[in-house]
């Protein structure tokens, strides 16, 4: 057990390699058999890799679901920040400049829209839950937003941290549910062109989820998503402890 | 040779970053601005432009095609890291804005998409 632990440990990330490529196949397998292809293989992958994290985080008590688990912390390495953006720029490779030039404007409303419209759903939901304090309706907006733009603007308005947990969870919930929800909806919102894919990274935001959402829905759909949804937390950490904290804060 | 291509990736992701720290500080906003989004865009005009022909032609472009291939088994990893724990203990509050959040983002998605589809018609009948 001791030689197991040392040898997995010592090479995580090629443990996670192996790892991730076991539930990748399984998946399309499952996907195959069970679902006869109606379900994506990598929408599968990505529900086991977050049933995974729950049950890892559960064991554990950590925040980095599976990576926490000592012969699994490899899986950090290969799904944390760096891998992720080092493959979404990597899938920039073969775009055609002129889909990114038909989509600019609707890009670029979607992306304001987008940090719009989710902050103020999650605020008029603080509100409907008894928050008038502005600083936490704002902070609660914001995580309705993305996860980082709840606790960035959470800590500009010096909320309490009870307030941006809650803002990270809004977020979370948002970003796991895009995974999720992205390819069974596809079809009823148009999700099928590069253009399409452009509006939807910059309406959802999550990058997280627009990732593995459109991932799960058509990969080459994937940069065009990625490029508008990258853009949406810097807006987001722009417009949440400044405009929308105003406005907020006339309001009530 | 491969590690051109993977090179050249590195380059477009490390500058992009760097633009979207620089922008971040010029807008006084603690978050990297579109500094992946910025990189995509140098790859796009590097594998779109003749000088850079060597570095995106061959094995060197199967350095890039890899890690573009690798990125579905990099999402599934980092769905097993995620804090999926903590989104569900953050209580109905934060379900209850998170779904609906979604829900009204994806509603806005067919909508949004028509300005864009009706603008580029409009240019193109020019």
């Amino acid at each position: 057990m001791e030689i197991l632990e040392t040898v997995f440990v010592r090479n995580s990330l090629v443990v996670a390699f192996a790892v991730v490529g076991l539930t990748i196949w399984i998946s399309y397998f499952l996907a195959d058999k069970l679902t006869k292809g109606r379900i994506h293989g990598s929408a599968i992958a990505i529900a086991l890799g977050l049933l995974a994290a729950y049950f890892g985080g559960k064991a554990t008590g950590g925040s980095t679901g599976v990576a926490d688990i000592t012969l699994l912390g490899g899986i950090g390495l290969m799904g944390g920040g760096m891998m992720r953006d080092f493959a979404i720029v990597a899938t920039a490779f073969g775009v055609k400049l002129s889909e990114l030039k038909k989509a600019g404007l609707a890009g670029v409303v979607s992306i304001f829209a987008g940090v719009i419209v989710s902050f103020v759903v999650g605020a008029l939901v603080a509100v409907l839950y008894g928050y008038t304090d502005p600083v936490a309706v704002t902070t609660i907006g914001a995580g309705a937003v993305t996860y980082i733009v709840g606790p960035v603007t959470g800590s500009a308005l010096g909320a309490d941290s009870d307030i941006i947990a809650l803002s990270v969870a809004a977020g979370l919930i948002k970003s796991i549910l895009v995974m999720i929800v992205t390819p069974m909806v596809a079809k009823t919102i148009g999700l099928n062109n590069p253009q399409s894919a452009m509006v939807f990274g910059g309406l959802m935001g999550t990058t997280s989820g627009v990732a593995a959402g459109l991932a799960a829905t058509d990969p080459k759909l994937v940069p065009y998503g990625a490029m508008t949804a990258t853009f949406y937390t810097g807006v987001g950490c722009l417009l949440g402890p400044s405009i929308l904290f105003f406005i907020v804060n006339a309001i009530l | 040779m491969i590690v051109y291509g993977v090179a050249l990736l590195s380059a477009c992701l490390i500058l992009g970053m760097l633009i979207g720290e620089l922008l971040g500080v010029a807008l006084g906003v603690q978050a990297n601005v579109g500094g992946v989004g910025t990189a995509m865009l140098f790859l796009v005009l590097a594998s779109n432009s003749d000088k850079f022909k060597a570095l995106v032609d061959g094995a060197s472009g199967t350095g890039i095609q890899f890690w573009s291939a690798m990125y579905i088994p990099i999402v599934v990893a980092m769905a097993a890291r995620q804090n999926v724990v903590a989104a569900f203990e953050g209580g109905m509050l934060a379900v209850v804005a998170g779904v609906a959040a979604v829900i009204v983002s994806f509603a806005l998605v067919p909508v949004i998409s028509k300005i864009g589809n009706s603008g580029t018609t409009s240019e193109e009948s020019q």
